[in-house]
């Protein structure tokens, strides 16, 4: 019987192929280049196809006209003064509650359960589809509060929106900061805060400043949120201030891409040319921040 | 630098004496005060603690979104529940509530979000993954680092522009393949969002494969694995929590996406897995009868609340869940 077992049939002995290993491990190489690649010519198609569309639309004429029921006439400008008007108050609103926050969690926090909900509850909020966060400020802020379909609702909403992405960003920035500087700064006789003033957040100014950039570029990029809150697809005058109602870049140009005629996806084309050229000037002003700071730490 | 010890220096001169003593005191010159060193004792502790409280608050803010949110959605919902009951939304087949002959059954909204999200993640799980695989396995540390800011523009397009080139691009290449497909249709705007969805996929995969120890990857290599060996027999198998993690939080994105599928896939609510029809997704209809006008108060407008409650449950037992797995092959390996 064990002599039996010993016998191995001949098939079943582990003959390696050269040839088959070697051909399988190219063919893999060959499928994981042409994936890489895959999202890099979809990106290529798609700036392609959106410049293409769009890019003769952009004037002088079609920022300063407001929109228009002639799609010869129709321009961006209460769009471009409404997304100023939002970014301008979500970044007041943002900016120090999500400084404040990240310094908090680093500097300030005791290892407890309160600041492990804490912790939890950004990464969670992080995930929240944007979509909710806009049924969030319809209830809150255009209902409860009774603000209204209005500019300052907008920015609350966002605020909320990406308070997430700058506590994270603030918070990796200040971990950066060596400890060696915290101790030297306290063996110098500063209390906590004195000692995070003067010595933390300068040193870490660059990597927020940078993170806060990102997100706010996020909230130009948004639409879903402000569609929810009820933000207007036509204003045919400017918003001057925070409690007036408004529409931004992104909804304008859904609303063109919604319209049947032909005429208006240009302009949809025109006005994503112009919101991906000032997305692409904040980040570009993000990466130059940072390379700036890193080589000042340095 | 130097300014920042400067002006820690210039501290020093305020610091209080711990232990004043008469010598001390009849040494310095007549500047140094006890009841002011006081007041100034005192004023820092105010600042400090007034600063810690704000500080405090502000992170508190997340916890204070979080409780809105839960409160906003389930106080619309519970209302909700009230009129329509909540087995014939959860189970109910006919979603109408803007119709004459109402009738609420979610199931149609939900189908139509599910058949997106898989057609994204059929793009995007298997490209990215390879991407991941290619970055963190095959290319030398400069293509990396040439081939990764160029793929993280892709998630940083906003998603009206993702929307815009499913219709005006994808969709007409679609319908030259396929005649039959409709102009609002799930593949187009599915195809897309899988690109969307892309370097999220394949940067958390990428951090995955990167935290399997080199030992591991060595010791194959010492026994005579290939390197596509090494890479589908160890490697992908040490980081196979991490990269189900990225799958995972993969479908939440897709399933919360919203202006893409407003904008190419349509606002048809039914059952079924055609492709190349229309399908209302939840996030589009919250959209649709946020532009509309339908009257806020009632159950019309309700309806978004209801869905968006089941939107927001679905993405965080998915976000948790994620949060579970990473957090596992963190532990394995550190």
């Amino acid at each position: 019987m064990s002599a039996q077992a010993d016998a191995v049939p001949a098939a079943n002995v582990w003959r390696p192929s050269q040839a088959r290993r070697r051909w399988s491990g190219w063919l893999f190489y060959g499928l994981a280049v042409v994936s890489t690649l895959m999202g890099l010519v979809m990106l290529g198609a798609l700036l392609f196809d959106i410049f293409t569309d769009g890019v003769r639309e952009v004037d002088w004429h079609f920022l300063s006209n407001y929109p228009s029921r002639i799609a010869d006439n129709a321009g961006l400008r209460s769009a471009l003064l409404g997304s100023l008007w939002m970014l301008a108050f979500t970044a007041i609103i943002a900016f120090p509650l999500g400084v404040g926050a990240a310094i908090y969690l680093e500097e300030y926090a005791p290892d407890n359960w309160l600041t492990r909900f804490i912790q939890l509850n950004i990464a969670n909020l992080a995930g929240v589809p944007s979509i909710v966060y806009g049924l969030l400020g319809l209830g809150l802020f255009v209902r409860w509060l009774e603000l209204g379909r209005v500019v300052l609702a907008g920015s609350m909403t966002m605020a909320l929106l990406i308070l997430p992405l700058i506590i994270v960003a603030s918070r990796e920035a200040i971990r950066a900061v060596p400890d060696s500087l915290r101790e030297g700064s306290y063996a110098l006789g500063a209390t906590r805060w004195q000692m995070v003033r003067q010595t933390v957040l300068p040193s870490a100014a660059g990597g927020i400043l940078t993170g806060t950039i990102l997100a706010l570029a996020r909230a130009i990029g948004e639409t879903a949120p402000l569609i929810t809150i009820g933000a207007l697809t036509y204003v045919a005058f400017d918003p001057n201030g925070p409690l007036d109602i408004f529409t931004v870049l992104p909804i304008q140009i859904f609303n063109w891409v919604s319209l049947p005629q032909k005429e208006f996806h240009s302009l949809a084309a025109g006005g994503i040319v112009v919101l991906l050229v000032v997305l692409l000037t904040a980040n570009s002003l993000a990466v130059y921040l940072r390379y700036r700071m890193q080589r000042r730490l340095q | 630098m130097v300014s920042q010890w400067r002006d820690a220096l210039n501290n020093v001169k305020s610091v209080p004496r711990a232990h004043p003593t008469a010598d001390a005191a009849a040494s310095e010159p007549a500047g140094l005060d006890f009841a002011r060193s006081r007041r100034d004792s005192l004023r820092r502790k105010f600042v400090e603690r007034s600063v810690h409280a704000v500080l405090f608050l502000c992170a508190l803010i997340s916890v204070l979104t979080t409780t809105g949110i839960v409160i906003t959605l389930l106080g619309e919902t519970i209302q909700f529940f009230g009129e329509v009951p909540i087995v014939d939304f959860l189970t109910g087949t006919r979603w109408t509530p803007l119709f004459a002959s109402k009738s609420f059954g979610v199931l149609p909204l939900v189908n139509g979000t599910i058949v997106v999200a898989l057609v994204a993640i059929v793009v995007a799980v298997p490209i990215g993954l390879l991407t991941a695989i290619f970055l963190s396995e095959f290319a030398p540390a400069r293509l990396r680092s040439m081939v990764k800011p160029v793929l993280e523009v892709l998630a940083g397009i906003p998603t009206v522009v993702y929307g815009y080139f499913a219709l005006q691009f994808v969709t007409p290449i679609l319908r030259d393949i396929f005649p039959q497909t409709q102009i609002f249709n799930v593949a187009s705007a599915g195809i897309v969002m899988g690109f969307m969805i892309l370097p999220m996929m394949a940067s958390i995969s990428e951090d995955a494969l990167r935290a399997v120890p080199r030992d591991l990857r060595e010791g194959a290599f010492a026994l005579g694995a290939t390197r596509f060996e090494v890479v589908s027999r160890v490697v992908v198998p040490g980081a196979l929590s991490g990269i189900l993690a990225a799958v995972i939080l993969s479908i939440s994105r897709a399933i919360g996406e919203t202006m893409i599928v407003a904008i190419a896939a349509g606002l048809q609510p039914q059952m079924g897995f055609d492709l190349l029809r229309s399908m209302e997704t939840m996030t589009a209809y919250i959209v649709q009868v946020s532009l509309g006008d339908t009257p806020q108060g009632g159950i019309e407008f309700r309806t978004i609340f209801a869905v968006g409650t089941l939107l927001f449950v679905m993405t965080l037992v998915m976000n948790l869940l994620s949060d579970l797995l990473v957090r596992r092959y963190r532990e394995a390996y550190e």
